[in-house]
């Protein structure tokens, strides 16, 4: 049409500092519209509350009596960091299901196509799932004291615990970010997208002690990060050795982390 | 009026030059040039699997070209993306509005995102949800709204940093033909308020309604340009149909009529439906269809009179209907098939 060669305006960007508060501001105004829209949700609610909770009770009242542990308190004590971890993991459900959903419906490409910090989405997601992510390990907390768990090595390192659980929900919130931006089909991912969390989790030291599963199992279920985190998280509930567990864990997590956050952040903007 | 008006630039508001895209093996465009001045309308059409939404989702700097290159008020979409981002507004193919929150939760928090101050967040959300019909079902959660209200919230929360530029990508897909209407008025509205505006369509009616200038495109490519009337002047204004009942008779049939049309009628061998495109002798031309085929013994069905519509030009243009495009079929089910002819005809009897 037409061959006249315009030359395009360049634009000075906003300067840093400005950037920076606004990728503060865009990120806290979509952590509270995701935590709003978390409480309109009443299946998230199941999801987040009644799930996690019927979980603690049937393996408290059901299997518990037909699993033999070797930790003081009993199996009770042995089950609470296990159940914390499996449901900080299975939280990240909420994160793949919801960003899969917000790419399927557009609303993803409007946040690309506004002056918004690109981090905003993730990150306010991110923030949003921890929220209420802690609010499901609170709830879990409670009901397993309710049912005889008790913190056996003193509160700083009880309260260590439950933030190391915080953490690991969190590294496998990128991860599910990442399956949920990449599949981009909520029902995809909610009827497949989240399969990998059940061998991670079931075959670990969750809710049976390694040693009762056949010795090829034993080799995965040792060695994988979900067991590593795991046993860390029970010495801290009930006492042993840490410094070990605490480095491998510590660096389980950052692997991941550094891993999936930027595949994550890439499907994002490739959207 | 557009708050955020761009400095520094003279040329056209869009500026698209030679723009190439593809996804693996599928050449979506294959190099499309065309602009549009400020505060012009331009309604990009094609049936699906043009490449329409790849060139808006190109303009609004979601996807990058693989070559040629894209200006929104001279800023580069790919090089000066951010400043793109501060002028323009999208409302995408399918409705981008959040369920769960009400239809002001929604424009609030574009506001904020936007960067516009608490109250001034409130205050211009109150205001677009008064232009666009909303204020009664302001405050109820958005999942219970009807296609037509979910349309509306979506293309209000696109204005709501009043953007010089706004791209709609097919804004009344899905809506039942009283709710286009309607929104087709909301546009024009918005137009009038001197907004620059590239829409993209699958129907001629729509463009022709809505664009100051519409560029068609199939298969990644520009093939026609210019107003909607010069547009059907190409393809010789009204058509007369009408489908041959016995198939054996088709070629008989064609032979009746083939000299009351501007060149050749064309014949749809699948199911007997032969076209000839009349100018503006529509009546007349009718009388003497039906006069013919009395005449030769021939029985039809459905003949009739009807505006061109985006099949007529993609036939007159390309030598193929709109449908034979190359989308999966999955693609393409999604959608309704023709069933707008029922709107052309209802506007063609304006
Ligand atoms: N992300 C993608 N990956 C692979 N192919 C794609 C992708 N997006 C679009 N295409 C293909 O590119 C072509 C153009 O698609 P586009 O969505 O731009 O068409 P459209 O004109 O908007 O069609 P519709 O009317 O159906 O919305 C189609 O063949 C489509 O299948
Ligand atoms: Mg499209």
């Amino acid at each position: 049409m037409t061959a006249v060669a315009l030359a395009a305006v360049d634009v000075a960007g906003p300067p840093l500092r400005e950037r920076l508060g606004r990728a503060l501001s865009d990120t806290w105004n979509l952590t509270r519209r995701d935590m709003k829209i978390w409480t309109r949700n009443p299946a998230f609610l199941v999801f987040a509350i009644v799930q996690p909770v019927m979980f603690v009770l049937l393996f408290r009242y059901v299997f518990g009596g037909a699993i033999q542990v070797q930790v003081p308190g009993g199996y009770v004590n042995f089950l609470m960091p296990g159940i914390i971890a499996q449901s900080a993991a299975f939280a990240s459900f909420g994160t793949a299901i919801a960003l899969a959903r917000q790419m399927q419906r557009g609303v993803i490409d409007r946040f690309r196509s506004m002056p918004m910090a690109r981090s905003a989405v993730l990150l306010g997601r991110l923030v949003a799932d921890s929220f209420r992510m802690l609010v499901t390990l609170l709830v879990i907390l409670a009901v397993g004291y309710a049912v005889g768990f008790r913190f056996e090595n003193g509160v700083l390192p009880g309260v260590l615990m439950m933030l190391l659980g915080l953490a690991f929900g969190v590294a496998v919130c990128t991860v599910s970010a990442y399956v949920g931006l990449a599949i981009r089909d909520e029902e995809s991912v909610g009827s497949f997208g989240l399969i990998w969390l059940f061998p991670l989790t079931f075959v670990s030291a969750a809710f049976v002690p390694v040693s009762s599963m056949p010795g090829w199992l034993q080799a995965f279920a040792n060695n994988q990060p979900v067991t590593i985190v795991i046993d860390e998280m029970r010495h801290l509930a009930l006492g042993g050795a840490l410094v070990e567990g605490a480095w491998q864990s510590a660096a389980w997590l950052a692997g991941v982390l550094l891993v999936f956050v930027p595949l994550a952040v890439r499907s994002y903007r490739r959207a | 009026m557009p708050d955020r008006e761009p400095a520094g630039w003279d040329g056209p508001a869009i500026l698209v030059e030679d723009l190439h895209k593809s996804f693996g093996e599928v050449q979506a465009l294959r190099g499309i040039d065309f602009s549009v001045e400020r505060g012009r309308v331009l309604g990009l059409l094609g049936p699906n699997g043009a490449g329409k939404t790849t060139a808006v989702k190109v303009l609004t700097t979601l996807l990058a070209p693989d070559r040629g290159r894209a200006l929104v008020e001279g800023r580069d979409v790919v090089r000066s993306a951010a400043a793109v981002r501060e002028l323009i507004g999208l409302a995408g193919q399918s409705a981008a509005i959040q369920e769960e929150l009400t239809g002001r939760e929604n424009l609030e928090i574009m506001a904020r995102l936007y960067h516009l101050g608490r109250t001034e967040a409130r205050r211009r959300a109150g205001e677009l949800l008064a232009l666009f019909d909303l204020a009664d079902a302001a405050d109820r959660p958005a999942k219970g709204y009807s296609g037509g209200m979910q349309r509306r919230l979506d293309l209000a929360a696109s204005l709501v940093a009043r953007p010089a530029v706004l791209f709609l990508d097919e804004p009344t897909s899905g809506l039942d033909p009283r709710s286009r209407i309607g929104m087709w008025a909301v546009i024009r509205e918005l137009v009038a308020a001197g907004t620059t505006l590239l829409l993209t369509t699958q129907y001629l009616e729509e463009a022709d309604e809505l664009a100051d200038e519409i560029v068609v495109i199939d298969h990644g490519r520009v093939i026609a340009a210019g107003t909607g009337e010069q547009l059907k002047g190409r393809i010789g204004g009204d058509v007369v149909e009408f489908v041959v009942v016995d198939p054996g008779r088709l070629a008989a049939a064609v032979d009746a009529v083939a000299s009351l049309g501007d060149g050749e009628p064309t014949v749809e061998a699948g199911d007997g439906r032969v076209a000839i495109r009349v100018g503006s002798r529509g009546s007349e031309s009718l009388v003497l269809t039906v006069r013919q085929l009395d005449a030769a013994g021939i029985r039809t069905e459905g003949l009739g009179i009807r505006r061109p519509s985006l099949d007529d030009v993609f036939l007159a243009l390309t030598g193929h209907g709109a449908e034979a495009d190359s989308a999966p079929a999955e693609r393409r089910s999604r959608r309704r098939p023709r069933a707008e002819a029922g709107v052309t005809r209802r506007d063609g009897t304006r």
